[in-house]
Order: C-alpha cells, then sequence, then structure tokens
C-alpha cells in the first residue's frame, strides 16, 4: 500500500515535470509560472514562498535551474526516487524534441529563405541575451567589491583565461570579502 | 570514445555553470568549439533554435551537439546514444549535489561561507555574459573581421538594425514572448535577404 502510493506520486511527479518541460520556452525564469501552476495550485505539494527560496537554491547551485528545481521538489515529496522522476520528466520533452529536430536541421539550413532568417535571428539572439544581461545586473549586489569582481572577470573572461579558473577565484574572492568583513567586524 | 568524451564534457559544463540558461555559454564556448564540434556561427544558430524550442536550454544544446557526434561517427544510431550521454553529463552534477543540497537544506541556507562565495559568483556570472555577448556580436556584425568598409556593407547595417529593433521592443514592451522575437527577427531578416536579392 505504501510503495504503492509512492510510486503514484512519483508518476505525478513525472506528468508535472514533463509539462512544465514541454510548455517552457528559453528555461530558467520563464518556468516560474508553469512550476506555481502544477506544484502549488494543482498538486499542493510546496507553497507559495517555498518557490522563492527553491529558486535562490537552484540559483546558487550549479547547472540549469530546471532541473535544480524539479531534484529538489522530488526529493522533498518523494525522497531520491521522486527526484529521479521529477528531473527525467523536466528533461524528457526536450530531448524528443530535439532529437527530432536534429535530423533535419542541417538539410533546413540550406535553404535560402532559412538562411536569411538566420541572419536576423543571430541579430535579434544578441539581442535576448543583452535583455538577459541587464535582468540579471540588476539582480546583482552593487558593492565596490561586485564592480571589482565584473571589471576583473571580464578582463580575464576576453583575454581567454579558463571560464572555470575564474570562476573559482571569484568565488573565493567572494568568501575571502566575508571573512575579512567578519574580522574587522570582532575587532571594532 | 565519443560517447564519454561527450559525458565528460557536457558533465563539466552541468557542474561548473551556475544560475543556468545564457551563464552557460561562455563555458559551451570554449567546451564545444575547442572541440571543434561547432563553429562560432552554428553555436548562435543554435542558441535560437534553443530559445525557439521548449525546455532548459541547457538539455537542448546538450542534446543536440550529442546527436551531430554521434552520428558523425556511427551515423543514425548514434544519435540517440550521443544525445543520451551528453544529456545525462550535463544533468548529472546538478542531480547529485541538488540532492545533497536538499538532505542539508537549512543548513545550507544559513551558510555565511557560502553566501560569500556566492556573492563573488554573481557578479562573475555578469562578466562572463558580457564576454559572451562580446565574441558572439564580433561573429554576427564583423564575420569578416572588422575593417573601414565593414560598416557600410549591406550584411552588418541589417545585422544591427534587426538588433536595434529587437532590443527597443524588449526594453519597452514588458513581456514579450522570446519565440515571438525570433519569429520577429526571422522575418526581419528574410525581407531583407529577398529585399537584396531584389534591389541590391
Amino acid at each position: 500500500m505504501m510503495k504503492d502510493s509512492k510510486f503514484k506520486l512519483c508518476l505525478q511527479l513525472f506528468t508535472a515535470f514533463f509539462k512544465i518541460g514541454l510548455f517552457t520556452f528559453g528555461g530558467g525564469m520563464a518556468m516560474i509560472p508553469f512550476i506555481q501552476r502544477e506544484t502549488v495550485e494543482k498538486h499542493g505539494w510546496i507553497e507559495e514562498k517555498d518557490i522563492l527560496e527553491i529558486l535562490a537554491i537552484s540559483e546558487s547551485t550549479p547547472g540549469p535551474i530546471a532541473i535544480n528545481t524539479a531534484t529538489f521538489i522530488g526529493y522533498q515529496k518523494a525522497g531520491a526516487l521522486g527526484s529521479a522522476a521529477a528531473t527525467f520528466g523536466v528533461v524528457l520533452p526536450s530531448f524528443i524534441i530535439i532529437s527530432i529536430i536534429s535530423l533535419f536541421l542541417k538539410q533546413f539550413m540550406e535553404l535560402k529563405a532559412v538562411e536569411y532568417a538566420f541572419m536576423g535571428i543571430r541579430a535579434g539572439v544578441i539581442a535576448l541575451v543583452v535583455k538577459a544581461l541587464i535582468k540579471l545586473y540588476k539582480g546583482c549586489p552593487k558593492n565596490i567589491i561586485s564592480y571589482v569582481i565584473i571589471a576583473l572577470a571580464f578582463v580575464a573572461a576576453v583575454l581567454g583565461v579558463n571560464v572555470i579558473i575564474i570562476i573559482i577565484c571569484a568565488g573565493l574572492i567572494g568568501l575571502a570579502s566575508i571573512l575579512i568583513g567578519r574580522k574587522a567586524g570582532e575587532k571594532r | 570514445m565519443i560517447f564519454l568524451e561527450l559525458f565528460y564534457t557536457f558533465f563539466k559544463i552541468g557542474l561548473f555553470t551556475f544560475g543556468g540558461g545564457y551563464a552557460m555559454i561562455p563555458l559551451i564556448q570554449s567546451e564545444v568549439l575547442s572541440r571543434g564540434w561547432s563553429t562560432s556561427e552554428e553555436l548562435i544558430n543554435f542558441i535560437a533554435v534553443a530559445e525557439s524550442t521548449p525546455g532548459p536550454f541547457a538539455i537542448n544544446i546538450a542534446t543536440y551537439v550529442g546527436a551531430e557526434q554521434g552520428n558523425e561517427l556511427y551515423g543514425v544510431l548514434g544519435r540517440p546514444l550521443g544525445s543520451a550521454c551528453a544529456t545525462l553529463g550535463v544533468v548529472m552534477p546538478s542531480f547529485i549535489i541538488i540532492l545533497i543540497v536538499a538532505r542539508f537544506y537549512l543548513k545550507f541556507k544559513n551558510n555565511k561561507y557560502i553566501a560569500g562565495a556566492m556573492s563573488g559568483l554573481r557578479p562573475a556570472a555578469i562578466a562572463l555574459i558580457m564576454s559572451a555577448v562580446v565574441s558572439m556580436a564580433s561573429s554576427v556584425f564583423f564575420p569578416a573581421g572588422v575593417s573601414l568598409g565593414v560598416f557600410a556593407s549591406y550584411e552588418f547595417i541589417t545585422s544591427a538594425v534587426i538588433f536595434a529593433i529587437m532590443l527597443t521592443l524588449m526594453l519597452t514592451v514588458k513581456k514579450l514572448h522570446p519565440i515571438l522575437l525570433v519569429g520577429l527577427s526571422a522575418a526581419l531578416g528574410v525581407a531583407a535577404g529577398y529585399a537584396e536579392r531584389l534591389f541590391i
């Protein structure tokens, strides 16, 4: 009986996150309304206020936000098995759709009209990324350390320093700033 | 072994990307381009494809690159296997880390050291996306390098105009769906392409 209901819950998690994966274009923050609808309103798995915390965790841990959120909610509701069900659900729609698209993309690209379309799209995509950048910048703490990290990391990235090294150094600078701030606080 | 390499490469991309989505572009650029799995232009085309199809960006790009590489070496049968390896790779780090985090939820939330490291990672992510924009822009606007003549070329002017229109639209009209913007850029591109053929 117990086992049966857990299996059912996993199936529900899978279906809910399959829908979330299917209807979200662009990923990330575009998922929030869908996550709310499925997990809060429809199934009552989590409360409204929990979503922000889950998103904060998803954003401060590595990996795509969609995967992080699915794994987290799945675990809270039905343990490791629930995580697997939710994550598999959110991944599957993209996987199927892109597998099909990838079969035709190259031939498709050889059409003249498509070539022109993508000339336009490439310019449009840069605008999309610039917009996302502006949004991210608004959410970033505005202090001298942030600006220094932005400047240093940007120069390093343009000069071709390995991205992983940049990320690790930035994390260490952030950590050091907290530790030094704390020591200064103790002295006072 | 290409399948292991796909898994390992996308595992690395999944492990070192914070914030998801566009934050992955710099690492994907450096990992995927350096292995010759894609050209810069192909990658930007695919960002548009990923943007106009459902699902997380990371999964879309892993599935696509995996299919292409699997196909190159093993034909049609290699496709699903390549996709599966790359996708599993990009999902695995998040999955493992979140499983651990979910167990220690409250401790993690209130940890000062983690908050400190995060305060450094957020600005770094912004800088990395900025540098990705610079390299994307240079390959879109100046595919053949910068020279005085480029600024008067039809391609440059079209791209710049489309970019300006899209950015203005996005900044002035709220809640525009990305797929709408991709569609509109495509329409403008087609119009500009045929206009060049007909009139110039």
